[in-house]
């Protein structure tokens, strides 16, 4: 269905960007370009990781490719649909916390369910196998300010995987946990892609967790946002993060990041003191 | 440094190694223990605040400051509340061919008299509300509703309750009727605007994760948006509760023929001020209730919000 329009890309790709460019406020005074020229092709069960500095429009790809917001220029694809609204396929896990307070951990859980109109109990099983794969069973019936920030993201991982989706987008999911937390979260989160088999876009601006977690890190330029590189982590897993090999990788990365950190910077002084 | 305890076993430990210390916490450590009986403790408080406010007062009497006539101190206008409360038996006394004697006790006149303006504080608020809350929402939900109704409430909104008082009366005459329109015409407005500042105000995540979930608009605002202001809006409710009862007194003083406004309207025209003083105590209770029951309802009803006064009191 989708070929006439894209015969230049794998329909069976998980995400495919071409072209893809936001600006906000586009057409006003206050119109800034957030994203230009995004190339980006992403197979089926990959994890990709976004780095880049705070602002350089990552987090606004990983909205458009949800559905979320609408891209200024370019196409996004996922599998053989054209992503235009938000899709139960795309789950995106925000770094705040997106749980509803009023609802119990398992009425969480089977949100997506119950807006479909299932019954109870079906909607129960599945959040229950979800909440299992999570190793949060035990606190079904709480309510989300009963946990820790920690137990409240593994909730949104099991939303997001009651859904059975095939791409899961990650918003700098673990920057509000501490740094012990953090690292149980990212093996856990390994566990959960492995079982899944969904594609991961992760977001962070740590380098350390993009050396831990990605198959290929998108290195962003500064505003606005093109991609810089595309660097691969050809590590086994499960990886030693203290290797020899990581440690090159990191200061690689670190080395790719600093320019545009400069950069940013600069920026961000030249807007503070008006000349 | 005075250490106050919650724990009652730490803070006698720490007494009896400083037996200096002891009977400095002595008085922390009676009300630690009093805040186990929860409620106690509240009565108590509540007591303690309004017998400071009547003892100044009775005080500034005593001193010979305060005018008997002019203000009269509690104890002298709840000295003689079978006396006062024949007052609020306005409605029987206005009837042709009766005496102040006759219809209703003087106990019965009051809480008949004070369940009347209760009733309109009561309809008007759930009407004004109600109203309120769907008017919010279909701003929001439709554009175009926006566009046509918003600016008229906003233009409406600023208007004080007194001028409306003659509509109320052209409208509806003399009965419960307009004092409940008062009331409403009082609270609509404001509480519209603040419905839709609630909804704009709602975490995005929270829309966005029922958005990547295949959520439909009216799925949105029913399981989302909805949830998500009752919280605000109780607040907004509670806040309103004492503008109602502001302006039902105005409502009732001139168009209906009993309740509460019409006895301070009484007192005034015969320069009685046990009387209004007796009726401010009066509304003081009513009100002081009314927001209570109104509290007990918000933690049913908003179960999953956390105590957010108990944190600050740590300050």
């Amino acid at each position: 269905m989708s070929s006439e329009n894209a015969p230049h890309f794998s329909s069976r790709d998980a995400v495919v960007c071409r072209g893809v460019g936001k600006t906000w406020a586009a057409g006003t005074k206050r119109a800034h370009e957030a994203l230009r020229d995004i190339d980006l092709d992403i197979k089926p069960g990959e994890f990709v990781v976004f780095l880049g500095p705070s602002g350089c429009g990552k987090s606004t790809l990983l909205y458009l490719i949800a559905g979320l917001e609408d891209a200024t220029a370019g196409q996004i694809w996922s599998f053989s649909d054209k992503v235009e609204t938000p899709s139960p396929e795309r789950s995106l896990i925000f770094q705040e916390t997106s749980l509803f307070p009023w609802l119990t951990v398992w009425q969480n859980v089977s949100f997506g369910l119950a807006i479909r109109g299932a019954s109870q109990e079906e909607r129960r099983a599945v959040a229950a196998e979800a909440l299992q794969r999570v190793g949060l069973i035990a606190a079904m019936d709480k309510r989300p300010d009963e946990l820790s920030g920690g137990m409240r993201q593994r909730v949104a991982v099991a939303r997001a995987l009651a859904m059975r989706p095939k791409v899961l987008l990650m918003d700098e999911p673990f920057a509000a946990l501490d740094v012990q937390t953090r690292a149980r979260m990212q093996d856990f989160l390994l566990d959960v892609w492995r079982d899944s088999g969904a594609s991961v876009l992760f977001v962070t601006h740590h380098i350390d967790e993009a050396v831990a977690l990605a198959d290929r890190v998108v290195v962003f330029t500064s505003r606005p946002g093109r991609i810089k590189t595309i660097y691969p982590i050809d590590l086994p897993r499960p990886r030693n993060l203290f290797s020899r090999e990581a440690e090159t990788m990191r200061i690689q990365l670190t080395e790719l990041l600093r320019d545009e950190v400069d950069r940013a910077f600069a920026e961000q002084e030249a807007f503070a003191v008006p000349a | 440094m005075a250490v106050v305890t919650r724990d009652g076993e730490t803070g006698a430990a720490a007494g009896a190694s400083r037996p200096a210390a002891a009977t400095r916490q002595l008085a922390p450590r009676l009300l630690a223990s009093m805040a186990g009986l929860d409620w106690l403790a509240k009565v108590w408080w509540t007591c303690l605040s309004i017998s400071l406010f009547a003892g100044m007062w009775e005080l500034c009497w005593a001193m010979g400051w305060a005018d008997e006539k002019l203000l009269p101190p509690p104890h002298i206008f709840l000295d003689n509340i079978g006396e006062q409360g024949k007052y609020f038996n306005t409605a029987t006394r206005w009837q042709v061919g009766q005496s102040m004697g006759e219809g209703p006790s003087a106990f019965e006149s009051v809480l008949i008299t004070g369940a009347a303006t209760t009733m309109r504080v009561f309809v008007g608020l759930v009407l004004a509300s109600v109203l309120a809350i769907a008017v919010g929402v279909l701003v929001r939900y439709y554009r175009f509703f926006d566009r046509l109704v918003l600016p008229t409430i906003t233009l409406l909104s600023p208007v004080s309750p007194i001028a409306w008082l003659p509509v109320a009366i052209f409208l509806f005459g003399i009965g419960n009727a307009p004092a409940i329109f008062m009331v409403v015409v009082a609270l609509f407005f404001h509480m519209v605007l603040a419905t839709i500042n609630q909804i704009d105000t709602v975490n995005t995540n929270l829309i966005n994760v029922a958005r990547t979930m295949g959520a439909s608009k009216p799925q949105i605002y029913a399981r989302v948006i909805v949830p998500a202001i009752l919280p605000g809006m109780l607040q907004v409710l509670r806040m309103n509760l004492f503008g109602a009862w502001m302006v039902v007194l105005v409502a009732e003083s001139t168009g209906v023929g009993y309740g509460m406004g019409q006895v301070i309207m009484l007192a005034r025209n015969t320069f009685n001020p046990s009387l209004v003083f007796f009726t401010i105590a009066v509304i003081g209770v009513l009100g002081f209730t009314f927001d209570w029951l109104l509290r007990l309802a918000q933690r049913r009803i908003l179960y999953w919000l956390p105590d957010t006064a108990e944190r600050l009191r740590v300050l």
